[in-house]
């Protein structure tokens, strides 16, 4: 039982690894199943049960993170950040970036912090808020 | 001034030591500084060549130092990669680094990104460790 327990885990974090290494790519649900040997019907279920949200949202959260990042880091335009972070519509990624961090793109870069030297995996389970918190409500 | 002089031993909990060595030694390049049979566990250290001042503990979950639920939970948590950052590594080249461990079969969870401290990458263990391999500025 422990076993296949501890299989599935394994083989739900390499897909969860392939959205993190591609997340500007579209979410390839059959792409993703077929990596954890998870039938497509069970993929997302059995996802949310591990890691507590479903593949989609898990995509979100890992754009915006790094919307933020460039948002803090760089000059470029929210357009090129929109497009460089995958998401397919200026509209989407304002509706969805304000879902998350509370603010919009704008707003967060204006209201910008002082990057860290903290190491991007960090930075990136900080920033990425869950649905009970925000980042915007800390520091 | 403080109390300690240096951190010179961590653990990462493994699901397999022997599988471990294979990884930790085979893959990433380390050695072996202790491979003991303590009766009660396998007392097994691997250290960065040429580091002789740290060492990982690579420790498997279970009696005695844990009840067998306790492992099993511990076990869970590590294949679903909710243990934290097990090591962090640096490498005077990052790209170079990552495509040498990729060839020999290791798995990433990121592709190295330049970032405010340097360029770093982040890779698993087969167990679902995380482990990041970074480039200092004044390592390159």
């Amino acid at each position: 039982m422990s076993r296949a327990v501890e299989d599935s885990n394994r083989r739900l974090l390499r897909a969860r690894d392939a959205m993190d290494r591609a997340y500007a790519q579209p979410l390839d649900v059959p792409a993703l199943a077929r990596l954890a040997f998870i039938s497509e019907a069970h993929f997302i279920r059995m996802f949310r049960a591990t890691f507590g949200e479903t593949p989609h949202r898990y995509l979100q959260r890992r754009r915006v993170e790094r919307a933020m990042y460039l948002l803090r880091e760089s000059d470029r335009s929210v357009t090129d950040i929109c497009m460089e972070t995958g998401f397919a519509s200026l509209g989407t990624f304002s509706r969805t970036f304000k879902e998350i961090v509370g603010t919009s793109p704008s707003e967060y870069r204006a209201n910008g912090r002082t990057s860290t030297r903290v190491p991007n995996c960090f930075a990136m389970a900080w920033t990425r808020p869950s649905t009970n918190w925000r980042p915007s409500t800390f520091g | 001034m403080s109390m300690f002089n240096a951190i010179t031993l961590s653990g990462v909990f493994v699901l397999d030591q022997d599988e471990a060595l294979e990884f930790y030694v085979g893959k990433l390049g380390m050695v072996v500084k202790d491979d003991v049979d303590l009766g009660f566990m396998r007392w097994l250290t691997v250290q960065v060549p040429g580091d002789d001042d740290r060492a990982i503990l690579l420790e498997r979950p279970g009696p005695p130092t844990m009840d067998d639920a306790s492992a099993e939970k511990v076990r869970e948590l590590v294949t679903k990669g909710a243990t934290g950052l097990a090591l962090g590594l640096t490498t005077s080249d990052c790209r170079k680094t990552y495509e040498t461990l990729k060839a020999r079969g290791v798995e990433f969870s990121q592709e190295p990104t330049e970032n405010s401290y340097g360029i770093d990458c982040g890779a698993r263990d087969p167990f679902g460790n995380h482990i990041r391999i970074v480039q200092l500025p004044t390592s390159g």
